[in-house]
């Protein structure tokens, strides 16, 4: 494998599939060699089992050519899709309908940092295309290179403080960014008070009211600090900052056009946030010209996520698999839970999980007493800790599917942070 | 305590001082006093809204600048913290919540801003941000009992002749002045820079609060999910020799 790589480093005039990217795009030498390379890196990292392929392939070509990424977003439309919550189910739905239109390069995988961005445009460097989620510490370094067709904001909330930093200064760097993107239309969640903050310098941006449980970080007002004032649906603050009109609105699970036209969503994933995820996808598809029914019609058929909310038989149990990282996503997933299943809750606190824990002070665990829950993952006994002040009985145990092992119950929710999500994934695929 | 039996904890303002998940500080007190058959309620005190002066413990978290500094503006502008810290009642300041207590604070963008005064510190913007674990030793105030806990912030403060500090730091940074100290302490005024939550990570500190407000030591409570997280965060720490 390494060989093949190396020959298409080593000779970028010969016959290989490197090459056969770069002409179809009439790439730079410098940028083919960079792709090459990053192809390398990719390679060799897949070997010895470093990680995930596609970032360490494409750190490799941005360092060879800082300029990569915006020759390879060149001539195609792409969107980004960021946010705290959601990036990667929103970016497979908005997949899942362009490829309707053509093909599209996109970093399912979840590699949502420039390297991963970069990798995935170079895979599919012919996908007239792409769709790209982003870290939203990133989105401006991106976008500023990628120029893209589309932005899609879904919402901003407290997430890993000690690696991504407080969220009100994302907020404002967001803002920033998208005063510079002269050609972009932002897609975006009126009823977040912090992504609307964002948003309205945009020079052209479609509203969707998507909703937005989570308000303890949106308590004052982007603008000027004062309290947003709520009524129903609608937010406004005494300085004149308010919620946009949207063009469509999540009302229970059906999708309502401005001109009062419903869509039922009927989609297969569970929860608020998903319908939200999926308004949002099919708003940003119809810009883009795919019919919305026909939209609806698509995601449908998604069943899973990158492994989340699938169901998978683990030792005679159907375990199902849930991603929440962080309060917000908690608290979306917390009504999911079936009254009755045990819950298992896996934490890590790898630098990509954030290395503090405080976090779980700000889930309502509370709400889990009367189930039978099992403390897991790296930070188990900070989980149990947590539960034990939530008066949530509990045992302990740091492996999530050893913590399997003692459950009497047929059905398990297992819920797990990035990591832990990550690595219980990759062991029962194995 | 005021005159009836129940505990009365304030959160003061958990919209704007309540980004690092410090409000959990609350839930561990009142747990606390509640399996030790001492009722106990958490009062949330909301930005706007006037601070009670009658509580009988105020815990103040952490938050961003610019909301840090409306919280220095509202409870400069309400003064039942202040009242009720000069009768004698227990405040504890958390990160932006420690800076607030102090004399005065210098925000990132590099505005003064005047504190409550509660605390002998003042508060500038460091060289670079302190994130990481902590530990630091405590004297006898925690019965050799060292402290855990999770920093994240840009200040360092530097304390006056008014506060002493909370203990020395071993790992991480802390006051960040220099001295190797973090924390204060002035009477039942006590501040950290440790979330965690910083009492879930440090039950001698949660009970040294609670004495101070019940008058006396309240009975012994051994959590075995606490002990084996004060293990884990504390292995592979050498604490070397007092100074
Ligand atoms: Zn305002």
């Amino acid at each position: 494998m390494v060989n093949h790589q190396e020959m298409s480093l080593g000779s970028p005039a010969g016959p290989g599939h490197t090459l056969a990217v770069a002409s179809a795009r009439g790439l730079p030498l410098r940028t083919r060699t960079a792709i090459a390379a990053g192809r390398l890196a990719a390679a060799a990292s897949r070997l010895s089992k470093l990680g995930n392929g596609g970032v360490i392939g494409g750190r490799a070509a941005l360092m060879l050519d800082p300029d990569a990424l915006r020759r390879l977003g060149q001539g195609r439309k792409v969107v980004l899709v960021t946010g705290t919550n959601g990036k990667t189910t929103t970016s497979l739905m908005i997949s899942r309908l362009l490829e309707t239109l053509g093909p599209v390069a996109a970093n399912g995988d979840g590699a949502n940092m420039p390297d991963g961005v970069l990798s995935a445009l170079a895979k599919r460097p012919d996908a007239p295309y792409a769709v790209l989620e982003v870290d939203e510490t990133y989105v401006p370094w991106v976008a500023e290179r990628i120029q893209p067709a589309c932005l899609v904001l879904l919402n901003l909330s407290r997430d890993q403080l000690d690696r991504v930093g407080e969220v009100r200064a994302t907020e404002r760097e967001l803002r920033a960014a998208i005063t510079r993107l002269p050609d972009t239309t932002v897609i975006a969640n009126c009823d977040d008070t912090l992504v609307t903050s964002a948003a309205l310098g945009a020079s052209r941006a479609v509203w969707v009211s998507a909703g937005q449980e989570w308000r303890d970080d949106s308590a004052s007002c982007a603008r000027c600090g004062q309290a947003i004032r709520h009524e129903g649906s609608h937010w406004s603050c005494v300085c004149g900052f308010s919620r946009p009109e949207p063009a469509w609105s999540l009302v229970d699970k059906n999708l309502v056009a401005a001109d009062g036209s419903t869509i039922p969503l009927e989609l297969q994933l569970p929860g608020r946030a998903n319908a939200a995820n999926a308004a949002i996808a099919l708003a940003t598809a119809a810009e883009l010209g795919v019919p919305p029914e026909l939209a609806a019609d698509r995601l449908r058929s998604i069943t899973n996520v990158a492994g989340r909310y699938r169901r998978v038989n683990v030792d005679g149990h159907a375990v199902r698999l849930l991603l929440a990282k962080n309060p917000a996503g908690w608290n979306e997933t917390l009504p999911m839970l079936d009254q009755g299943v045990p819950v298992v809750i896996a934490v890590n606190s790898q630098e990509a999980d954030g290395r503090d824990t405080s976090w779980l002070w700000d889930v309502p665990f509370e709400r889990l007493r009367g189930r039978s829950v099992v403390a897991s993952g790296e930070r188990a006994t900070d989980v149990a800790v947590r539960l034990t002040y939530a008066e949530v009985p509990h045992i302990t145990l740091k492996d999530p599917l050893d913590a399997l092992q003692g459950i009497e119950s047929s059905e398990v929710d297992l819920v797990a942070n990035y990591t832990a999500f990550r690595d219980v994934n990759a062991r029962l695929r194995a | 305590m005021s005159g009836d039996s129940e505990v009365r904890l304030g959160l003061v303002l958990p919209d704007v001082l309540g980004t690092y998940s410090d409000s959990g500080n609350a839930t561990v007190l009142s747990k606390r006093l509640e399996w030790r058959g001492v009722p106990a309620t958490i009062v949330p005190v909301k930005l706007g809204e006037p601070v009670p002066s009658s509580l009988d413990l105020y815990l103040l978290g952490g938050g961003e600048d610019e909301a840090q500094a409306l919280a220095a503006t509202h409870l400069r502008a309400h003064r039942g913290l202040q009242e009720a810290a000069a009768r004698g009642a227990v405040v504890v300041g958390v990160c932006a919540g420690f800076q607030v207590l102090g004399t005065s604070f210098v925000t990132s963008g590099g505005v003064e801003h005047e504190g409550l005064g509660l605390l002998d510190a003042t508060t500038r913007p460091g060289e670079r941000r302190a994130v990481g674990e902590v530990v630091a030793r405590v004297d006898s105030l925690l019965g050799d009992e060292p402290l855990t806990g999770f920093e994240n912030h840009q200040g360092t403060t530097t304390l006056g002749p008014g506060s002493a500090p909370l203990g020395e730091v071993v790992r991480g940074v802390g006051n960040g002045d220099g001295s190797g100290s973090e924390g204060a302490r002035t009477g039942h005024i006590l501040a950290t820079y440790l979330h965690g939550p910083v009492l879930a990570r440090n039950p001698a500190l949660a009970d040294l609060l609670l004495e101070w407000v019940l008058g006396e030591p309240p009975k012994p409570l051994a959590l075995a999910e606490v002990s084996a997280l004060r293990r884990e965060r504390l292995s592979g720490v050498r604490f070397g020799h007092r100074r």
